[in-house]
């Protein structure tokens, strides 16, 4: 059972990780920083629940608020620049986080112990969960409360009209202004709220650790959270729910008994599903289908 | 209402536009024309912001837009439409018409609170009325992108309407189309006057610049040749030495 609430936990904590890329990706910036803020968020709550010795739930939230806080000033400069070079200076900002905590010491006496960040040793003994006694099971329930409430946000935002802002901003930048949308307003915006939710996630990550260190990081974990909204589709955040089951649950953990085949076969399924569902899993047309199927109110009408 | 005062560009060397001066007055269709390449949608990014000056002034409503960005001119009350449509093709037609409407009294929070309350029931109504007047009802739901060629053009003028425009400008708005759409461009052009709009019109199409335009401007080589009622214009010698080449110099 502990497997499955394991693997639970995992799908939640990526899921909210590839939610944190989707509102950026709406925008039209491709972006690899996301593994940046989810390791701010990470040891900023590590050091707030272990340090400070604070409840979870205020140090996540401090967590979010200061990795939102960066990606608000990594939006700015990223504003002038688009496309691959954007994608290189993104990817940039993640790697100097990383060596940012790489290099970071900052440990202090608990008890007998010495506790907190250690550079390149990484930062051990997070151990919020355990010394409070949660359960598996509760831990996993907590990540999941998390994913709902920030699938439900995303989901609202999606169905308002900052939804379609954010759209037409990734479509056409230039009719986007034209009707009078202030691009630096919309896609600041959506770096500082795609930080906050990877902050979150980050938070949670490394309670659920216990140990984290900079190379969790680096850029594959960038590459996940952008793999995930993109092959499951932009056109809602449900989308990259099933993504990071497929990827997460069916190609890492269902594959297992491929051994070393299996990093083979996962990436040709990737190319696959990109070449059967260039819009991703979740695309218009199924969405269309999807609501004719259950007779759902069409949106000019009830919307 | 929108003045430029010897406005240029420069590409380079390129003199895409020239010391252009001139004036839309309140309530007139203006027309912009010219043969290709000499300046004419350059102008209408310069007015739009979505390329800076070189050298010049803009002003609208007596106030400087010069280096205004393009949301800022929206918000000034311009609005535009392109030489090639650019719609958002994986927006719904409603979805188009709803993201311009950014444009309304009141402050921004207060605004988002109080159409939340009131569940967005003013601008879905505006909306509704737009997609009449775009000819488009029932087509609500349709992503713009699957739309005919003229419904496209017709959505994307009422995109511009939807930002609450005091000053539309459209740039080739009959491009491609036949006899028949220009007479009813021309008849929606004629509705949107009596509403109190006024329209600078950059066009290639003659029935629709000589029939709607109250004074027309010409360009060549980014500078003005002439300008006066389309029946001067029609008689104008650079005019026409403009569009057929210098004739009879033997």
């Amino acid at each position: 059972m502990d497997f499955y609430y394991g693997l639970l936990q995992i799908i939640g904590m990526h899921t909210i990780l590839g939610l944190s890329a989707y509102i950026v990706l709406l925008t039209g910036q491709v972006t690899l920083a996301q593994a940046g803020f989810f390791a701010i968020g990470a040891y900023i709550a590590g050091m707030l629940t272990v340090l400070a010795g604070w409840h979870l739930v205020p140090s996540m939230l401090v967590a979010a608020v200061v990795s939102g806080t960066v990606a608000c000033l990594v939006g700015f400069p990223a504003l002038r620049i688009k496309g691959l070079m954007l994608v290189v200076a993104t990817m940039a900002f993640g790697e100097a986080v990383r060596l940012f905590w790489f290099n970071f010491d900052y440990q202090r006496s608990k008890g007998e112990a010495l506790v907190g960040p250690l550079g390149g040793e990484g930062f051990k003994q997070i151990r919020y969960f355990p010394e409070n006694g949660w359960t598996t099971g509760e831990v996993a329930t907590f990540v999941w409360i998390w994913v709902a409430l920030i699938m439900a946000a995303l989901w609202w935002i999606d169905r308002s009209r900052a939804g379609a802002v954010l759209r037409a901003v990734g479509e056409d930048e230039l009719a986007a202004q034209s009707v009078g949308i202030n691009l630096t307003a919309v896609k600041v915006t959506a770096f500082a709220v795609g930080g906050f939710i990877a902050g979150i996630g980050g938070a949670i990550y490394a309670h659920y650790t216990t140990h984290i260190e900079h190379s969790n990081f680096g850029v594959i974990l960038a590459t996940f959270a952008i793999a995930y909204p993109i092959l499951g589709g932009l056109t809602n955040v449900v989308g990259t729910l099933l993504a990071v089951i497929f990827i997460q649950g069916f190609l890492v953990e269902g594959l297992r008994f491929l051994g070393d085949w299996r990093n083979l076969l996962f990436g040709a399924l990737i190319v696959l599903a990109m070449n059967v569902r260039p819009r991703g899993l979740i695309d218009e047309r199924a969405m269309l289908f999807l609501r004719r199927m259950f007779g759902l109110a069409k949106r000019g009408t009830n919307a | 209402m929108l003045e430029l005062q010897a406005l240029s560009k420069h590409f380079g060397g390129v003199h895409a536009v020239d010391d252009l001066s001139l004036t839309v007055n309140r309530g007139e269709i203006f027309g912009l024309i010219g043969p290709n390449g000499s300046g004419k949608s350059t102008t209408v990014n310069l007015i739009c912001g979505v390329l800076p000056v070189t050298a010049g002034t803009i002003s609208f409503e007596g106030h400087d837009i010069t280096s205004a960005q393009p949301h800022r001119a929206v918000a000034a009350g311009l609005a535009r439409t392109f030489q090639n449509i650019r719609l958002f093709s994986h927006l719904t037609v409603w979805q188009n018409l709803w993201v311009a409407q950014g444009r309304t009294d009141g402050h921004e929070s207060s605004r988002f609170v109080k159409r939340w309350l009131a569940g967005d029931s003013t601008a879905r109504r505006s909306v509704s009325d737009l997609i009449a007047f775009a000819g488009l009802s029932d087509r609500g739901d349709e992503y713009a992108g699957n739309l005919a060629f003229g419904e496209q053009r017709r959505l994307e003028l009422a995109r511009a309407l939807a930002t609450g425009p005091k000053l539309l400008l459209l740039d080739e708005p009959a491009a491609g189309m036949n006899l028949e759409e220009v007479r009813e461009l021309d008849e929606r052009l004629r509705q949107l006057v009596e509403r109190g709009i006024t329209i600078l019109l950059v066009e290639h199409v003659m029935e629709l610049v000589m029939g709607v335009t109250d004074r027309i401007a010409v360009l060549n080589f980014g500078r003005k040749i002439a300008e006066g009622t389309p029946a001067e214009i029609q008689n104008d010698e650079a005019v026409q030495e403009a569009y057929l080449g210098s004739s009879n110099k033997a």
